[in-house]
């Protein structure tokens, strides 16, 4: 059958990685964060630029994509108004578990300078918030930092899901 | 595990079907190709569409009511988060209002670094009109090198302000910085590289891409009579072969001593909108250039002289007593304009962007109005859409350019 | 004594005004004749209630019944094809009157005119979108913005705020921050009126901070060091307050938090 040898008993030979399920899954779940393109303000417009040339988020395995069912993150780029916060809730509703939020600029994070009758002040109001990132706007490098930060967050995390809603449900 | 909330799990509060065989669809308010939070409902004949009804509104923050509970330099950033693609023509559009209200006399340097920011928003803003464009209608590519561009525009907003996206860098009466040093030669060297760029990236990518000209041509087609009574402005009039610009109408700044052409076109169409963004940088550089030598000769002078409304130079409020007590009543309660009404129009890469500002004598305005282009834009979908292919309808809100922190305000 | 404020204005007000402050005014001029605008006040002759030039713009105020006809002849005799902005200012507080004010422009002769008229508060006006269709995004805003109902618009709804909106938002009793249906508004339409309680109130304050608020935000003094292993969870802490990290308060004159 195989005409090549592998000694697997050398050292580096094995081609087994023995790790945890967690971290088996994790490093899974943390390498191909897909966020979705849900740019409400100007916040999007520095989300816009670092999807773009000269950030590249690509490269960390960061792809937008524009189906809240292929979605992992949702990154809240900008201010929410009350017209528009039942859809963020419903889109949310539509991500797939596992699902992770951003809440990127001062007006997602808590209203911002918009402290008027027709913004939510906060988007915790509305969806549980896993990173929130100060600026108005922030800039590309602050929002890479913030993916960076998930990244790390869903390490520690447990695989098991349920274990995951519950802390999230604890926040809002 | 969902928190129970009150909204129904699957979809729509819109009927789908209907016995008519029409299909009405729901577009947006989180669509990649709107452009931000327009949502279109559609109704649709197989795959044409024979009504439209663009609903908005989603991004409205009531910055006009933010207005009325502030004073006018408080306001200034505020006017940022309009149109956030090109800032500095809202701070300007502002500033400009307040300063006719004023009857301000601004120094030259101020004027001539004005201009600079203005026209470097333009291409930015212009650039970014083509990245998302191209990327709406397909062509990936042109999306990275256009922003690839703009991030050297931004550098440059960046160098004179300290912000990429919401400058801030106009005050009313001046500005408060002059440019660093060698500030021109680099905005220059930007200037070359965007003109290199159009005629051998952009335009050689998309002028005759077959691809492109399919998407593009006669597609959006607007009259100049409908043009007009849907109050467009900016590339979207010129578009339909209406000759107007405000830069050259009714000048203001410097723009009456600059030498510089309107583009316009009369193909009515998505194809001659873009040709007429392209050649509006050409102009926009064309500009720059002019400016260059005009900065160097003018005197270093960068804010207004008007003790009632704006504050003394820095030197003059550590040094002198008067300056200072001024500066503390300007900052504690805010300038007070003569009591009357203005209406500046001003040019934005949108177009005619404008503050109605009604003063009662009051620091705080008494109504202001922001006439944002693309608010009036947007009204023309509904008319513009009715018998185009779904296909197309992202082309026509690409090529109408609209930015909705503007629309909503 | 708590500061008075006015309930039919509930906008910020200047905390203070010099008794003996006249404002100026923006300096007004007459018609010139002859000239482009003279033309156009001869043209419209008798709608005209008073017309001067403020700022290099022609000011016409007219009779709320007149709009029609008074823009029909700027269109159609004055070259006014453009109606660039409408909308309206309230005064019903001073006057019980909407002020609504059309922008004119002349694209040959690059001139602007603005056209003034008064309604009273429960008043209509004629709708002028079978002559310029942007007022059908531009009355409708009006109509939402203030409650003006224009008279036969294809399509007078809502637009900026949603259709089951309270109140009008620009008018000046309305405050910066929303009413009550305002503040709950996303909270009832989302989870309903029973999740008031969970979620809580809006914080309106931006200089509020909770020290012992510690669900949200990192701990004070609880931050993760540089290069601290975490792989293992964060090693839970005691939240320790002004002893080492915050001022002590303890220790000075003035006791400023019973607690401690």
């Amino acid at each position: 059958m195989a005409q090549h040898q592998v000694n697997y008993a050398s050292s580096a030979g094995l081609p087994v990685v023995l790790t945890s399920i967690d971290k088996f899954v994790n490093w899974g779940r943390s390498n191909s964060l897909w966020p979705l393109t849900y740019g409400l303000a100007c916040c999007a417009i520095e989300m816009m630029a670092s999807g773009a040339a000269r950030f590249d988020f690509d490269r960390f395995g960061t792809i937008f994509r524009a189906s809240p069912r292929q979605a992992d993150v949702m990154i809240l780029a900008g201010t929410l108004s009350k017209k528009h916060a039942e859809f963020t809730r419903r889109l949310y509703d539509q991500m797939a578990e596992p699902k992770w939020v951003i809440s990127m600029g001062s007006c997602a994070n808590t209203g911002g300078m918009f402290n008027t009758y027709a913004t939510v002040q906060g988007v915790d109001r509305i969806v549980p918030v896993d990173i929130y990132l100060p600026g108005c706007a922030p800039r590309p490098e602050t929002l890479q930092y913030a993916l960076m930060m998930l990244q790390k967050k869903i390490r520690r995390e447990s695989a098991n899901m349920k274990k995951n809603t519950k802390q999230n449900l604890r926040l809002i | 595990m969902q928190q129970t909330n009150k909204l129904t799990p699957f979809f729509e509060n819109l009927n789908f079907e209907r016995s008519d065989n029409m299909m009405i669809i729901n577009f947006g308010p989180q669509h990649p190709s709107a452009h931000g939070q327009l949502r279109l409902v559609l109704e649709l004949d197989g795959e044409k569409v024979t009504k439209a009804y663009p609903d908005i509104g989603y991004l409205h923050r009531g910055i006009e009511k933010m207005a009325e509970n502030m004073t006018y330099n408080e306001f200034l950033p505020t006017t940022d988060r309009l149109d956030y693609i090109a800032s500095t023509a809202n701070n300007y559009a502002y500033a400009h209002s307040v300063e006719t209200l004023l009857g301000l006399e601004i120094p030259e340097r101020a004027q001539v670094i004005r201009t600079m920011l203005l026209e470097v928003n333009r291409i930015i803003s212009h650039l970014f009109f083509l990245a998302t464009h191209a990327l709406d209608v397909g062509a990936m590519s042109v999306f990275l090198y256009a922003f690839r561009e703009r991030e050297h525009g931004m550098d440059l907003m960046e160098e004179y302000c300290g912000a990429r996206l919401t400058h801030s860098a106009v005050r009313i009466g001046g500005v408060p910085l002059d440019l660093p040093a060698n500030w021109t030669d680099a905005m220059l060297k930007w200037c070359d590289t965007v003109e290199y760029e159009l005629a051998n990236t952009y335009e050689t990518l998309l002028n005759e891409n077959r691809i492109w000209k399919m998407r593009l041509e006669d597609v959006g087609v607007i009259s100049a009579e409908n043009a007009q009574s849907w109050g467009c402005s900016g590339v979207m009039l010129r578009g339909s072969g209406v000759k107007y610009d405000i830069r050259k109408e009714e000048p203001y700044e410097l723009y009456g001593d600059l030498e510089f052409d309107i583009p316009v076109s009369d193909r009515c169409d998505s194809y001659g909108r873009y040709r007429l963004y392209m050649q509006e940088i050409r102009e926009s550089i064309k500009i720059l250039r002019q400016l260059t030598p005009m900065y160097e000769k003018s005197t270093p002078q960068l804010m207004a002289h008007a003790p009632q409304y704006i504050s003394a130079p820095k030197e003059e409020i550590m040094t002198q007593n008067y300056a200072l007590m001024q500066h503390f009543v300007l900052v504690t309660q805010g300038m007070r304009p003569p009591v009357g009404e203005v209406y500046a129009p001003t040019e934005s890469p949108k177009g005619e962007l404008g503050f109605y500002i009604k003063s009662e004598g009051e620091p705080y305005a008494y109504r202001l109005k922001c006439r944002a282009p693309s608010f009036f834009h947007t009204g023309l979908l509904q008319e513009m859409l009715v018998g185009t292919y779904i296909a197309d309808v992202v082309t026509i809100i690409g090529s109408t350019n609209i930015v909705f922190g503007e629309v909503d305000r | 004594m708590r500061k008075y404020t006015p309930k039919d204005n509930v906008q910020k007000k200047s905390y203070y005004t010099d008794r003996f402050y006249i404002s100026p005014r923006v300096p007004r001029s007459e018609v010139e004749n002859p000239g482009h605008f003279a033309d156009v006040v001869n043209a419209l002759k008798k709608l005209i209630q008073e017309s001067y030039v403020e700022l290099n713009q022609l000011i016409i105020h007219i009779k709320s019944t007149d709009n029609i006809k008074v823009l029909e002849i700027l269109k159609e005799k004055c070259g006014y094809t453009v109606c660039s902005e409408l909308s309206a200012v309230d005064y019903l507080a001073r006057d019980g009157e909407f002020e609504i004010f059309y922008q004119m422009l002349n694209m040959n002769k690059a001139s602007r005119v603005r056209v003034l008229t008064r309604i009273k508060k429960d008043e209509a006006i004629e709708s002028i979108v079978p002559m310029f269709k942007m007022a059908n995004f531009a009355e409708r805003e009006m109509y939402d913005m203030f409650g003006i109902v224009a008279n036969n618009h294809p399509y007078l709804k809502r637009i900026l705020m949603p259709e089951d909106w309270v109140g009008y938002p620009l008018l000046k009793t309305y405050p910066l921050q929303g009413d009550e249906a305002a503040s709950w508004y996303e909270v009832d339409k989302i989870f309903g009126t029973e999740y008031r309680d969970v979620i809580g109130p809006e914080n309106r304050d931006p200089a509020k901070i909770d020290r012992y608020d510690t669900k949200r935000f990192s701990r004070v003094g609880h931050e993760v060091s540089f290069g601290e292993d975490i792989s293992d969870g964060e090693q839970e802490k005691d939240i320790e307050y002004s002893k080492t990290f915050l001022v002590d308060y303890t220790t000075s004159q003035k006791q400023l938090d019973k607690r401690k």
